[in-house]
């Protein structure tokens, strides 16, 4: 028994009774995928196929033997989910453009400063100083691509694939926080390593400070921890909302409230301590504390570790969210 | 070999999949049917541990997909092409999860070249046609070389050639011995495809068939006769003890009739006939009917018999409980 859906040699099942004449009328034969006006201009198509070998169509259990790949299995490890995220991190423009618009950022506007500033600047102020305009803004490029790094996996659905490939997702996410971290980390460090240098090699008079070893650290290492940090805190927020513009503006509130505020706040006498700590952890007096502008800001260690606090509660949210959630 | 074993999925209060049970064997291409809505997808994407299910369980060749620790090599599965990073290009797309499954990179050009991508690998696949994001997705799937694999209505937008090739793929994939698990709302395709069908609709399973089962059972052969005396035909089939229905386009069909029979009636009564030929209802209608009443989304066609169910927009609105 043909039916009109069927070419009879490709057919799965056999005819069980002997093939009839006259043949099918062709009006019907699965019209939505093949019209055979489709069919024409592609001769080299042979229609009718040969069933494949082992696909025995009298016996469609027919013990065939499973399947094995000559490809050696071996079993996978956190290092390979650490060398899939490096590649996906480095394959996409958004890293490009946003790492290079950081670097942009903070080099220029730190070289700008100091070419534009004389030595008598920085006789209470140490010349690493110069550095600190830039991370103001560069800051907002690591949020942005905090929240790429994650969020656009699940804008373009590409998250189903690497949760089928990887269905360990802590192991994913921490791969991508690792990744992202150590990238943005090594990036700021380097850009404001460069700022530091250049900027004490220009201003190196008898009345210019001497920077210490805590502002060298704090100028540096410091701020690109405090700038990484902040970038890994959208990460852990692009993954619990999954929605780029939606978690690039909950950390742009997040970054650039705490700085808006305090004034509002110090105007009422109940709130003016609120607001005065606020201030003192926003991130702009928290990068000058740790520029070490002044003695009075302190070396900014607390907010340093009131960061990593944050972004160490986003992330274990973020790690018990992926698992309960259906991607 | 997937095992799937009462396995629920509910969406608030909708039922996506409700006690579904079912084997998928190796070496065969396992069709998974069922109108649009029916859960197909939703069964796919549990079984890759993708959404959590309600109740009931599923075994990867006797594992949870959760405890593979190189899923790749196991399974290998295309549920939506366009489920890629179009900023990434086809390379390091497939470099990023080859990397980690621990398939080496040379395998990366093999599955290019495979699937016939190899010329645009470099380019970024936002500028993909459908086609190529199905081929690229096939690529991603055939990555791990695995022995299981599953297709989530592969040939959708794919023009002939490129259904002609999925075909035979899937049909070459199951003769090596591979699990092949492939969903479809069209019963043509499977019927082309599949050896053996697993029917659902509104989440409840239909059937659990060999084709040639699904077939012998579900289609209906008669015999058309069509003359030009279309009055005297009916009469004679009338005399001779025949039950005849008139077809819609001035023909008569007889039920299971025997064309032979009916060729020596019609001589017997010199009558003329422009045809007379053995027909087989198609597997489509078989397929609509066994779905019928677990179709979601009905269309009604203008100046159907049947209206619409008559009742008035928010006849059955109930309070939502509070919980």
């Amino acid at each position: 028994m043909t039916t009109p859906y069927q070419q009879p040699q490709s057919a799965p099942v056999p005819p069980q009774t002997p093939p009839q004449a006259p043949p099918m009328p062709p009006q019907s034969a699965h019209p939505q995928q093949m019209p055979p006006q489709a069919q024409m201009p592609q001769p080299k198509m042979p229609q009718p196929t040969p069933p494949p070998p082992g696909a025995n169509p009298s016996q469609p259990y027919a013990a065939v033997g499973a399947y094995t790949s000559p490809i050696p299995v071996r079993r996978t490890h956190f290092g390979d989910a650490l060398a899939s995220e490096w590649t996906k991190i480095k394959s996409v423009r958004s890293t490009i453009w946003t790492l290079s618009v950081m670097v942009a950022l903070v080099v220029g506007i730190g070289l700008l400063v100091s070419a534009t500033t004389s030595d008598k600047d920085y006789v209470t102020a140490p010349p690493t100083l110069p550095g600190f305009v830039g991370t103001l803004l560069g800051q907002l490029c690591l949020v942005t691509l905090g929240v790429l790094v994650i969020s656009s996996e699940y804008g373009t659905g590409m998250i189903r694939t690497t949760f089928t490939a990887c269905p360990q997702r802590a192991r994913v996410l921490t791969a991508k926080a690792l990744v992202f971290f150590t990238l943005s980390f090594v990036t700021t460090t380097a850009a404001l390593a460069l700022v530091a240098f250049a900027s004490t090699g220009m201003h190196s008079g008898p009345d210019v400070m001497e920077p210490s070893g805590k502002q060298w650290l704090g100028a540096t290492v410091g701020a690109a921890l405090y700038m990484s940090l902040l970038g890994l805190l959208s990460l852990a927020v692009g993954s619990m909302l999954r929605h780029s513009a939606g978690a690039i503006a909950t950390m742009l509130g997040v970054v650039l409230l705490p700085s808006i505020l305090p004034p509002f706040l110090m105007m009422s006498d109940g709130l003016f301590d609120l607001g005065e700590t606020m201030q003192k952890y926003s991130s702009p007096q928290s990068l000058a504390s740790l520029f070490q502008v002044s003695d009075d800001l302190g070396n900014g260690m607390a907010q340093l570790g009131l960061v990593a606090g944050v972004t160490g509660a986003a992330l274990i949210a973020a790690y018990s969210l992926l698992e309960k959630r259906d991607v | 070999m997937i095992e799937i074993e009462g396995l629920s999925k509910t969406y608030g209060d909708t039922p996506a999949v409700d006690g579904l049970s079912f084997t998928v064997r190796p070496g065969v291409v396992t069709g998974f049917l069922g109108p649009n809505g029916a859960g197909k997808s939703t069964t796919m994407r549990i079984v890759l541990g993708l959404d959590h299910p309600t109740s009931g369980r599923v075994r990867i060749d006797g594992q949870p997909y959760e405890r593979l620790t190189d899923p790749l090599r196991h399974v290998g599965a295309l549920l939506d092409a366009k489920a890629v990073h179009g900023g990434r290009s086809a390379f390091h797309h497939l470099l990023c999860l080859a990397q980690s499954n621990g398939v080496p990179r040379s395998r990366v050009h093999e599955v290019l070249d495979l699937v016939g991508l190899g010329s645009v690998a470099r380019k970024r696949s936002k500028g993909f046609s459908l086609g190529m994001s199905q081929r690229l997705g096939i690529a991603a799937a055939m990555l791990g070389d695995p022995s299981i694999l599953m297709f989530d209505e592969p040939v959708n937008g794919l023009d002939p050639e490129g259904i002609h090739w999925i075909r035979n793929l899937m049909r070459d994939l199951a003769g090596q011995g591979r699990t092949v698990f492939v969903s479809s709302h069209l019963m043509s395709e499977m019927a082309l495809t599949a050896d053996h069908l697993v029917v659902i609709g509104q989440g409840r399973l239909l059937a659990d068939t060999s084709m040639s089962d699904f077939i012998t059972q579900h289609s209906r052969s008669y015999v058309r006769l069509r003359s030009p005396e279309y009055q005297r035909l009916s009469d004679v089939l009338a005399a001779g003890g025949i039950t005849a229905v008139p077809g819609s386009d001035g023909s008569f069909e007889v039920d299971d009739g025997d064309p032979v029979r009916l060729g020596q009636l019609m001589a017997d009564h010199r009558l003329v006939l422009h045809e007379l030929s053995r027909q087989q209802a198609s597997l489509e209608e078989a397929f609509m009917r066994l779905t019928a009443g677990a179709v979601e989304y009905h269309a009604h066609p203008a100046g159907a018999d049947e209206p619409a169910p008559a009742a008035a927009w928010g006849a059955d609105w109930r309070p939502r409980k509070e919980s």
